[in-house]
């Protein structure tokens, strides 16, 4: 078709020249306003196919006719203009503006807010910035909503911290980084998601399966990497202003600057506050906590292309407070006391850390990485009567070597790493005091035949003062047999030390007794590590249909547990921590259809099949508070731009089918639940105005269909009797939510 | 940790230098766009001794890192013009240039024309 059109394009243009012509030159716009010719401009008359292309010095004629009457110009790279041609008899001149000299949301525009790559071996969703604006607020944690990959849910009715699930396992299983460095995990583990400003996020890559063994051991059923803004390529000024109906305020201030030829800094500050008192379902407790956070962070960026260095030295700091329980609890008279129930959460934390990347100026393929990371962590916290407090510190470090074996198709990474963690505990009067370490080094070869085939091949070998000393295989391969698709499969080994009471800290807003069921060899709180192997297979395959682009994607998961610590809720006095061998799965399914359904509208369906079951020592069960079945649509629509403004739609829906509660047959019928919760549906939208490249405001509503859980805690009346529970949670306990803000940025 | 670092970079370097493993060279190859990149670049690669390839669809500079020892650059090309990709000096045969894809004729004014414009990618 497109031979034809260029055959014809052609032969009009050469039957055309006996008739008058027209002249002109074209040239390029640039700063310093010299008249540089345009070479191979394309000229032709609007709604004609007849045409021709600008010659060395810019020159064109073109056949003319009384009929003509506007000029198109254009070229890769400018700006496509019309010129009315009102004498032709006087030759044209016109310049052209080059794009990149425009907005650049022009570009933003035409990239996929989320992607699939069709080349890695590993499973990895890329999540741009443009999605992470989707759902406006705020933090990491929220940051997930628009995703059906992974699932995002209250931990418990009290201390407002959602919880994220990924092939039904939550997220002490998930290895959460930031660039590349472990950070969500031991003392962070509950809240640490909330800690990190949606702002500061760059991309997020979300990898299902195994992952890579660079890491380090610990991930089981999946890899989630954010990358954070860099002082080179964000806003040289960004401010971003929240308020929402339910009165919780964020302000979020970025400042990028230059230092020198090499150096470059930002300042990344983020507050977050929420003063006002809220109990919508009238059962004397409050619906979401108080809090205040103070979040600030400095990057250095040192670039130096020409001997191929790049490093990054960050500085963080964090200060938390959550205030939550009764509404009449004042933390001043009734801390630690039966006045009134309630829970004072404190945190505060330092990290400095450090990246230096080098690749040889001479020898692309080579390149040396170092990452270290240092950081402290220290909670405060009482829920009732019950204390909890724990101090974290931890280092990391990481040399990784990078090179080629005979030629670029077969890659190979290798390297080392030593972790120290320090944990300090109290739970209620019983202090745990706990130092880790472990050195490591790993091996990972990659095969790329350029063609149909990529394999990544990975193992570690490391040696840890509880874990012992353990190999870590780690397998993933993609092989596409047709064009656009992608066949994937993997497996790998995850080994890890359960950290029971950080992992589980909705346990203390309950009056359960703590027991644990100590292992004759276990080492962590008497308990063995955890041991899983993943597997994985998945298909993707992109389409093109009426014109437009979509991909539906499949992928099927299983966990094996050869060993597991097994939280156990199903004895509502208790809950129980033991370990169980070879008994414990996750399965998980997936499908996900990705279609542009015209310019500017993106929907994505998805659902997805859990089957998740823990051997309890009271038989096997599936895992309790997770739904089996879940249904996730958004749209998302863009208007073209237009004087450098546009609006965006966003509409996220998700249904949750029925969750299994931990059983609660041994409570007086007053305090029991049903087997199964109800179904939840829930809708989010949000609308964003740009107003120009620098300015926009947005707008939207969580929850707009205001479904909430009528009695999200077991025993109101009595906050301090034997039937407290706040844990049985299946959907949203606040209603519908409505929100505002604005951004403002100065490239 | 820097010096570390710095003695390790230069034994790594020294080491590969030291024998003329890592040979490199530019040559001219004529092609128009990514595919023809992909085929020029894998030609490249698949050639016995060759490290690293990479060709550039503005310039037409093909950057090659190869070992001395078990390959030279007329191998190369040779290889390179087996696909059908002409090299300076050395032409791809009809039946060699015919094997690309109908829009990678890289000899056709109006095909490079096409690709110039963005008419086709």
């Amino acid at each position: 078709m497109k031979y034809l059109f260029f055959i014809l394009f052609f032969s009009v243009s050469f039957l055309s020249f006996s008739q008058e012509e027209i002249k002109g030159t074209i040239f390029e716009k640039n700063e310093s306003n010299k008249s540089l010719p345009l070479l191979g401009a394309n000229v032709y008359w609007l709604n004609t196919e007849i045409g021709t292309v600008t010659d060395f010095d810019g020159n064109f004629s073109l056949p003319y006719k009384d009929t003509y009457k506007q000029i198109v110009v254009s070229y890769v790279g400018f700006k496509t203009d019309t010129i009315a041609v009102k004498n032709p008899s006087k030759p044209i001149t016109h310049s052209l503006t080059p794009t990149s000299s425009l907005d650049e949301i022009k570009v933003i525009s035409r990239k996929q807010a989320t992607s699939r790559s069709y080349l890695d071996s590993q499973n990895t969703m890329n999540v741009s910035s443009d999605e992470l604006l989707k759902a406006a607020c705020c933090n990491l944690s929220e940051s997930f909503e628009t995703n059906p990959s992974i699932d995002v849910n209250f931990a418990d009715a009290i201390s407002g911290t959602r919880q994220i699930k990924m092939l039904g396992l939550t997220s002490p299983y998930i290895l959460i980084a930031m660039e590349n460095i472990p950070t969500v995990r031991g003392a962070a583990q509950a809240y640490g998601l909330t800690f990190t400003p949606g702002t500061w996020v760059e991309s997020i890559q979300i990898t299902k399966g195994a992952g890579s063994v660079v890491n380090g051991y610990e991930s089981i059923a999946g890899q989630i990497n954010a990358e954070l803004q860099k002082p080179t390529k964000d806003d040289n000024l960004f401010l971003n202003l929240y308020g929402a109906s339910s009165q919780r305020l964020e302000l979020n201030a970025h400042y990028n600057t230059q230092v020198s030829e090499k150096w470059s800094t930002g300042i990344y500050v983020h507050g977050n506050t929420h003063q006002e008192k809220h109990d919508v379902n009238d059962d004397g407790f409050l619906d979401m906590p108080l809090y205040n956070q103070i979040n600030v962070m400095n990057r250095w960026q040192y670039t130096d292309n020409e001997n191929g260095f790049v490093g990054f030295l960050n500085v963080r700091f964090l200060d938390d407070y959550k205030q939550t329980g009764e509404v009449n609890f004042d933390p001043d008279t009734d801390k630690l006391t039966t006045n009134a129930w309630g829970s004072e959460i404190e945190t505060q934390r330092y990290d400095l850390s450090g990246k230096l990347g080098y690749v040889n100026p001479d020898l692309p393929w080579q390149n040396l990485g170092v990452q270290f990371a240092f950081s402290n962590h220290q909670q405060d916290s009482y829920f009732g009567l019950r204390q909890y407090d724990i101090e974290h510190t931890s280092v990391y470090s990481n040399f990784i070597y990078s090179s080629i074996i005979s030629d670029s198709r077969h890659n190979i990474k290798t390297g080392v790493s030593f972790t120290y963690d320090n944990y300090d505990e109290l739970v209620e009067t019983t202090n745990y005091e706990r130092i880790d370490n472990s050195v490591g080094a790993f091996f990972e070869y990659q095969f790329d035949n350029l063609e149909k085939l990529n394999l990544t091949a990975g193992a570690r070998i490391d040696n840890h003062n509880r874990l012992g000393l353990f190999v870590t295989p780690r397998f993933h391969m993609r092989y596409t047999p047709w064009a656009k698709s992608a066949f994937r499969a993997s497996f790998g080994r995850g080994k890890r030390s359960a950290n029971i009471f950080a992992e589980n800290q909705n346990l203390f807003s309950t009056a359960r007794n703590i027991n644990i069921i100590a292992s004759d060899e276990g080492d962590i709180y008497g308990l063995e590590p955890e041991i899983a192997w993943n597997y994985g297979v998945s298909y993707l395959q992109g389409f093109n249909l009426f014109g437009q682009k979509g991909d539906i994607a499949f992928d099927f998961y299983r966990t094996d547990f050869t060993n597991q610590v097994v939280v156990d809720w199903e004895n509502p006095n208790a809950i129980s921590f033991y370990n169980l061998e070879n008994d414990s799965f996750a399965n998980s399914f997936q499908t996900e259809l990705n279609y542009n359904i015209l310019k500017g509208l993106d929907t994505r369906l998805a659902y997805k099949y859990y089957n998740v079951k823990t051997k309890y020592l009271t038989g096997e069960k599936i895992k309790p508070l997770t739904a089996q079945h879940r249904f996730f649509a958004n749209a998302s629509y863009a208007t073209p731009i237009k004087n450098n403004s546009r609006w965006k739609f966003d509409v996220t829906y998700n249904w949750l089918g029925k969750q299994r509660f931990p059983s609660t047959v041994g409570n007086p019928a007053n305090y029991q639940r049903p087997e199964y919760s109800p179904e939840v549906n829930t809708v989010n939208a949000q609308v964003t105005k740009v107003f120009s490249p620098k300015f926009e405001v947005y707008a939207g509503g969580e929850n707009i269909t205001n479904v909430r859980q009528r009695k999200p805690i077991l025993g109101t009346d009595n906050p301090f009797g034997s039937n407290f529970d706040s844990t049985f949670v299946y959907g949203p306990i606040y209603g519908s939510l409505y929100y505002i803000g604005l951004r403002y940025r100065i490239k | 940790m820097k010096k570390l670092l710095v003695v390790l970079v230069l034994l790594v370097t020294s080491f590969s230098f030291s024998q003329n493993r890592n040979a490199k060279a530019s040559l001219d190859v004529d092609g128009v766009c990514q595919m023809c990149k992909e085929r020029i670049e894998k030609a490249s690669i698949k050639a016995k001794g060759v490290k690293f390839a990479d060709w550039n669809v503005e310039t037409h500079e093909l950057k090659l890192i190869y070992n001395q020892k078990k390959t030279n650059l007329d191998a190369i090309k040779k290889s390179i013009v087996a696909v059908g990709h002409d090299v300076s000096d050395m032409k791809a045969t009809d039946e060699a240039y015919n094997s690309v894809h109908k829009c990678c004729r890289y000899r056709d004014e109006a095909i490079k024309e096409n690709h110039r414009t963005g008419k086709m990618e």
